[in-house]
């Protein structure tokens, strides 16, 4: 038995180890916090690669917690999973890996960025619960489980949003996203004994085989759409996203973007390898694409007005969501019918893959860079900014590269992904495509301003003490920085190697439910 | 009939406190609703794993008792979700009292900084 098998395992130990582990670390000053901080977070993004590897080579992984497979002899003969199960194909692990670059980024920023403040043990053991959360989302074969890391990575991501509570606006921006969250998280569980009710299992694996077209399952579609949309907030229910991720500390931002990409991910977890063959109908697919042009729209036209920096980034937030929204529902649209898949549907599927890749690394990369505008000159307002290129040119780059990235310029990773979105969503219906293109001209339109307001222009006689932020703020979003140059400089490999098996991994429901029952074929799911 | 009344307490339950949580001003009851519909989420659980005359779902080698048994799972599974719903209800609450200190109001007309 070789260790590499427990890698599902290890995905969740060491974050969640890590957090338990934290308050302890107190005692030994705050290099020993800062070490383990840094230390874990190391660990598991090295063992989110090993993953990712690993599924890219074996096909999708199978693990059964604390047992050699998923058949117990039970008297009555049962024959359905029963024991705990987690299920990572190359969508999930793809997600997982995402996740703990942005988590990594995010983490070696805050070393500096939250240098000042005290609390900072609990502050990193609620870090590492949110990180915990987030991977058990993307892993877990069973959807009770995905209800239980759900409500972990929630909870633990109120106590970060509210970490700075002497500010009467970061309590508020907390309860709301509160409020957004708990909701959703009991329509989830409602959704889960809703199915549960019909078929007695919790595992997605068999709910996918077993599932048929009824008054319950639309029940349950709706209710996990309907949650699941809120979490990861599209329109009608954004306004929890620009509150929370503008009053949450940077470092923790920039996780949260990646934690509520988890909640995509159930998204899509559902509809495609759930629901996927029964998905006929396109009135489903049309809802996905109708919330996504509106979130795109309403969220760039809000952001253009904004004031804040981190206001305005984060009303862009909601506009990026709509993106995948829309290239997933293209692709939604056109599952179950051959034709229209190899025409558009897997290229929308591919552009939707790739815009959650390339939208994590640059939105991560802004929020970063927006908190370090505000650790060195104290303001959020862009009002108040003026002449910051000359203090601090690092930043001013490290800003630059995201704001083409996200605007889409034709060297950057953004632009690739957009372009097959166009391409897509204009097979389906023009309209769709003018939509998305007038938002990336609005996008583009807002950076422009930003960046002139707080870079360019005269040096303001306040600023003048103004210096470059500290190296570790640095590393952490240059960190990001590489991924974006990276994803910009080989668009051939990233497409092939990382977003192609994703994408492929969405659109084959049968792998994923064939999975589950190899494995226990063999007798084994290690 | 009658074995169908839990489901519609059920739903009076949710759309009660759904209800509330639009439309409550006061953040104390938006919490309060916030834990109705909790409440109707777990009675709604266990409700499915109900079966009339049925025994403890334990087995033993011994045999006896009736082959018939309530389900297993959904306790288990309300039993978490009743953990998870009381964690949120304190996190809630102590959010409440930190922004009543902030704001000096419990009305959400007058909690409203975040704008636009």
């Amino acid at each position: 038995m070789n260790w590499l098998d427990h890698l599902p395992a290890l995905m969740l130990a060491v974050p969640l180890f890590g957090a338990f582990i934290a308050p302890l670390t107190a005692w030994g000053g705050k290099g020993l916090r800062n070490a383990w901080f840094l230390l874990v977070s190391v660990v598991f993004s090295v063992l989110a690669i090993l993953l990712w590897s690993r599924v890219g080579a074996a096909g999708p992984l199978i693990y059964v917690m604390g047992g050699q497979g998923w058949n117990i002899a039970l008297p009555s003969g049962i024959s359905i999973p029963v024991r705990i199960l987690m299920e990572i194909d190359a969508f999930s692990a793809f997600m997982v890996l995402l996740g703990a670059v942005a988590s990594l980024a995010g983490a070696v920023f805050s070393v500096a960025y939250m240098d000042r403040f005290s609390g900072m043990e609990k502050f990193v053991a609620l870090y590492f619960l949110m990180v915990t959360g987030m991977f058990g989302m993307e892993v877990t074969g069973d959807f009770f489980n995905f209800f239980v890391f759900l409500e972990i990575s929630s909870v633990a991501s109120f106590g970060l949003v509210a970490f700075w509570r002497d500010r009467g606006e970061a309590l508020e921006a907390a309860f709301k996203y509160m409020l957004v969250s708990s909701l959703g998280a009991m329509m989830v569980l409602l959704a889960v004994a809703f199915l549960y009710s019909r078929y007695n299992v919790v595992n997605m694996a068999t709910l996918g085989k077993v599932i048929e077209w009824g008054m319950v399952e639309k029940t349950a579609l709706v209710l996990f759409l309907t949650a699941l949309a809120m979490k990861c907030g599209s329109v009608p229910m954004h306004m929890w996203m620009p509150d929370a991720y503008a009053e949450a500390p940077a470092g923790v931002t920039c996780a949260l973007i990646a934690v509520s990409q988890a909640s995509l991910y159930g998204l899509f977890r559902v509809c495609f390898t759930i629901y996927g063959a029964f998905m006929g109908s396109p009135v489903i697919p049309w809802v996905i694409i109708i919330l996504g042009i509106l979130s795109m729209f309403i969220g760039v036209s809000m952001a253009v007005i904004q004031k804040e920096v981190g206001r305005l980034i984060a009303y862009h937030s909601v506009s990026q969501v709509g993106y995948m929204l829309l290239g997933f529902g293209v692709g939604l649209l056109a599952l179950g019918d051959a034709r229209a898949m190899a025409d558009y549907g897997f290229t929308a599927l591919k552009g939707g893959v790739f815009h959650i890749v390339n939208y994590t690394m640059y939105k991560g990369l802004l929020f970063l860079a927006a908190g370090a505008l505000f650790y060195a000159t104290g303001s959020r307002n862009l009002n108040e900014m003026g002449g910051l290129a000359r203090r601090m040119p690092k930043t001013m780059v490290l800003f630059m590269i995201a704001a083409a990235a996200i605007a889409g310029l034709p060297p950057f990773n953004g632009f690739v992904s957009k372009l097959l979105i166009y391409e897509s969503s204009f097979a389906v219906h023009p309209i769709l495509a003018v939509f998305a293109m007038v938002t990336s001209v609005l996008t583009l339109a807002s950076f422009v301003k930003i960046f002139q307001t707080a870079f360019l222009g005269p040096e303001l006689k306040k600023f003048a003490g103004v210096k470059e932020v500290p190296g570790a703020m640095l590393v952490g979003m240059t960190v990001l920085a590489v991924a974006i140059i990276g994803l910009s400089l080989f668009p051939t490999w990233s497409l092939n190697n990382l977003v192609e098996p994703a994408a492929k991994a969405l659109m084959d429901q049968t792998s994923y439910i064939g999975a589950v029952f190899a494995a226990a074929a063999t007798g084994g799911g290690l | 009939m009658i074995g169908n009344f839990p489901y519609l307490v059920v739903g009076i339950l949710f759309v009660m406190g759904f209800i509330g949580l639009v439309f409550e001003r006061n953040l104390v009851k938006i919490a309060i609703a916030m834990s109705v519909i909790e409440a109707a989420t777990n009675l709604f659980i266990i409700t499915l794993g109900y079966r009339t005359g049925g025994s403890i779902p334990v087995w033993t080698m011994a045999g006896g008792g009736s082959s018939r048994m309530v389900l297993p799972t959904p306790q288990a599974l309300t039993l978490t979700a009743i953990v998870i719903g009381l964690a949120t209800t304190a996190l809630m609450l102590s959010f409440i009292m930190m922004i009543y200190r902030h704001y000096g109001s419990l009305d959400v007309r007058d909690i409203r900084r975040l704008r636009g």
